[in-house]
């Protein structure tokens, strides 16, 4: 840190600490906020999402269409071929750009001939993305990826279409549930560069307040929920 | 950017009598704000999340330069950096340089109402960097050259069809030749020629709704995935918060995420909520290599400890606004600086001076709708009168209203005299219009008149009058 900017860190830090008339803070105080982050105290409960394992499953679906997305739910064997469909029924092109995760290698690609894939990062140019989710939050309906080598940011941005595959056994109630996800996976202090939360596709209300898909990111989310 | 709240009686001329600002004034109280109230409602714990809510900031603010550091920490760990603005033009300076190690040409901004309030484009602009809003409400009004009217609808002042012109003229030269009349064409036709945009931006520039102390993550919430795009195509993110954004875990975040939606735009989650945490990984595919952050002060850490203070909780949803009736009369460029409505006339006052800025808390009819929906229950009202004692302390009320004022406490504090001259006035008035109910025209009250008619007292004489015969 060079002088000036060390100055400028005690001015803003100290002007804070005379506005609350005390120094830095010690002691009890300190012991008090450092517990506070090593064990963070929940907020008040949201009593819809606290379900059984297949309710919870259903109101995920369920708010994900509130949301805008599209819901497929099948058996592992039926994911390709979903996929495949899907993208028949909406006229777009047997072509996606795939997360380069080991999620996904569950699923038999092969199996659908017409279907090209390129696995990879998202590029200006894809129409449509595969990839998996970190979890899925029933509350709202909402998807959660963690970013990494297996899954980049890109393709939960650029293309028109994406597509979402998400197991039954990864979706939860509320956000504290993945967070706690996330400790466990990556540690508490080492977050992956990006979390994306997604709520169905992108989204407008900046002219006359009306709501209108496909601002930026993807105007179409289609999620397949897959029994385990 | 440059206030013009010194000059609000006139500012406010202009909006009450500009038919496409009324226009789309009249959308807001079914817009927005119905949406926002099926949303609470849809919600039991709605009450109880906005109680948690208000303690979670009031806990960051109590220990603010605790959680800074901790959030310091965290990013320095992760391989980001970390820069100290005590003032605007601290930032200013930070973020020019940073550009201008990178080479930059274009940013692109994914909307920052703090970086309105430092002027940043115009700073970036002047060191030959182009700044591109890609929220698609801020890039219509940088083509137009105009301020935000709203801190989460920054063009909510204007109607599709303004939007349609401003397209036209400045889509022509890239091909974009027809006018159009559809609100998703419109989306489509700037979601095609921002995404190029995106592509070729050397650097992203974002806010931050939250930055998370245990993490050092900052949150961004948007509908659209610009503020995404803007984190994740160009090599260098910058990330430009204010000192009150830290609070401490993400346990706390998942309660302001519920309550900030929902209150905003009423929807239960907006579209997209991105944590960032340092620089891309080496083994990532994507993401940038450069991750700032730039903390800044400018006069918020004056407010702690003072009446004040509880502006500080303060989650920049926009429900203060979007139920305020003299937001919804005038819109947000009467109040002349970055942040309209009831907050506007706190905070305003607070961070350019009450000298310049002393008309915004007597906009009000305190009829106390702002502290009814504020998702951290800031007591708006309670507030703007601070301001207005203050003003009133230092002389800065107008010499009629100050004449007014002492003759209105001189007859108050005396009951006969009051009763006397109410008694009058009650009678007189009643020679004029009572038959109808309401004045068209009143002496000295001409402001109000000429935009709606006064009620008449009604018959059965003074307030006080009918107090003592229903007693008897």
């Amino acid at each position: 840190m060079s002088e000036s900017s060390a100055t400028a860190r005690s001015q803003i830090l100290n002007g804070i600490r005379r506005s609350l008339r005390r120094g830095e803070i010690s002691g009890d105080q300190r012991q008090a906020v450092e517990a506070r982050l090593a064990r963070p105290p929940l907020g008040p409960t949201v009593a819809r999402a606290q379900l059984a394992q297949p309710e919870k499953v259903a109101l995920f679906c369920q708010w994900a269409e509130t949301n805008n997305a599209t819901v497929a739910r099948v058996a592992v064997p039926d994911v390709a071929a979903e996929v495949v469909s899907f993208l028949a029924r909406n006229n777009l092109p047997a072509r996606a750009a795939m997360a380069p995760s080991p999620q996904l290698a569950d699923y038999d690609w092969d199996s659908q001939k017409m279907l090209s894939l390129r696995r990879g990062r998202g590029e200006a140019a894809d129409q449509v993305s595969i990839t998996g989710a970190f979890a899925g939050i029933a509350e709202t309906g909402t998807l959660v990826m963690a970013s990494g080598p297996e899954h980049p940011v890109t393709l939960n941005l650029l293309p028109d279409t994406h597509i979402v595959v998400v197991r039954e056994a990864d979706i939860v109630s509320g956000y504290e549930d993945v967070w706690t996800l996330l400790r466990e996976r990556y540690g508490k202090d080492r977050m992956p560069r990006t979390v994306n939360t997604l709520t169905g596709p992108s989204r407008t209300g900046d002219i006359e307040q009306a709501m209108e898909l496909g601002a930026h990111g993807p105007r179409r989310m289609h999620i397949v929920v897959v029994r385990t | 950017m440059e206030s013009t709240a010194r000059d609000f009686n006139d500012n406010v001329d202009h909006a009450l009598a500009d038919p496409n600002l009324q226009d789309s004034l009249a959308k807001l109280k079914v817009g927005f704000s119905e949406r926002r109230r099926q949303a609470a409602e849809r919600l039991p714990e709605f009450e109880a999340l906005r109680d948690r809510a208000r303690d979670i900031k009031n806990h960051a603010l109590a220990n603010l330069d605790f959680y800074l550091e901790e959030f310091e920490r965290k990013v320095l760990a992760l391989g980001g950096h970390v820069h100290w603005a005590p003032t605007a033009a601290d930032a200013r300076r930070i973020i020019g340089e940073l550009c201008q190690s990178m080479g930059a040409r274009t940013v692109a901004k994914s909307k920052s109402m703090v970086a309105e309030e430092i002027a940043l484009n115009e700073h970036l602009e002047a060191i030959g960097i182009a700044p591109i809003e890609t929220d698609l409400g801020e890039y219509i009004i940088q083509l137009r050259h105009e301020p935000p009217s709203h801190i989460i609808a920054p063009a909510v002042h204007l109607t599709k069809d303004q939007v349609a012109d401003t397209f036209l003229e400045h889509h022509a030269k890239l091909g974009f030749t027809k006018r159009l009349t559809e609100r998703n064409d419109l989306v489509a036709e700037a979601r095609y020629v921002l995404r190029q945009k995106f592509l070729d931006a050397d650097v992203g520039l974002t806010g931050a709704n939250f930055l998370v102390a245990e993490t050092g993550s900052s949150m961004l919430i948007t509908n659209e995935g610009n503020a995404d795009l803007s984190n994740t195509l160009p090599r260098m993110h910058i990330v430009l918060a204010s000192i009150e954004k830290v609070i401490p875990t993400l346990e706390d975040a998942a309660v302001l995420l519920r309550v900030l939606a929902r209150s905003a735009t009423g929807q239960e989650s907006s579209a997209y909520t991105t944590l960032n945490t340092g620089p891309k990984r080496p083994e990532d595919l994507d993401g940038p290599e450069h991750y700032h952050v730039v903390i800044l002060d400018n006069g918020r850490s004056a407010v702690l400890g003072t009446e004040m203070q509880d502006i500080l909780r303060c989650i920049r949803c926009g429900a203060c606004m979007n139920h305020c009736p003299v937001y919804g009369a005038i819109g947000g460029h009467a109040y002349g600086w970055v942040y309209p409505g009831p907050l506007g006339a706190v905070l305003t006052p607070q961070l350019i001076g009450v000298e310049e800025a002393g008309n915004l808390p007597n906009a009000s009819t305190f009829c106390g709708r702002c502290e009814s929906v504020c998702p951290v229950r800031i007591p708006l009202p309670k507030l703007m009168r601070h301001w207005r004692e203050r003003e009133f302390e230092r002389h800065l009320t107008p010499v009629a209203v100050r004449q007014g004022l002492a003759l209105w406490s001189f007859v108050a504090r005396r009951p006969r005299l009051y009763r006397g001259l109410t008694g009058l006035a009650n009678r007189v008035l009643a020679l004029f219009g009572r038959a109808e109910g309401r004045y068209r025209a009143m002496p000295l009250a001409g402001g109000w008149t000429r935009f709606r008619d006064l009620p008449a007292p009604q018959a059965g004489g003074t307030f006080h009058a009918q107090w003592k015969k229903k007693r008897s």
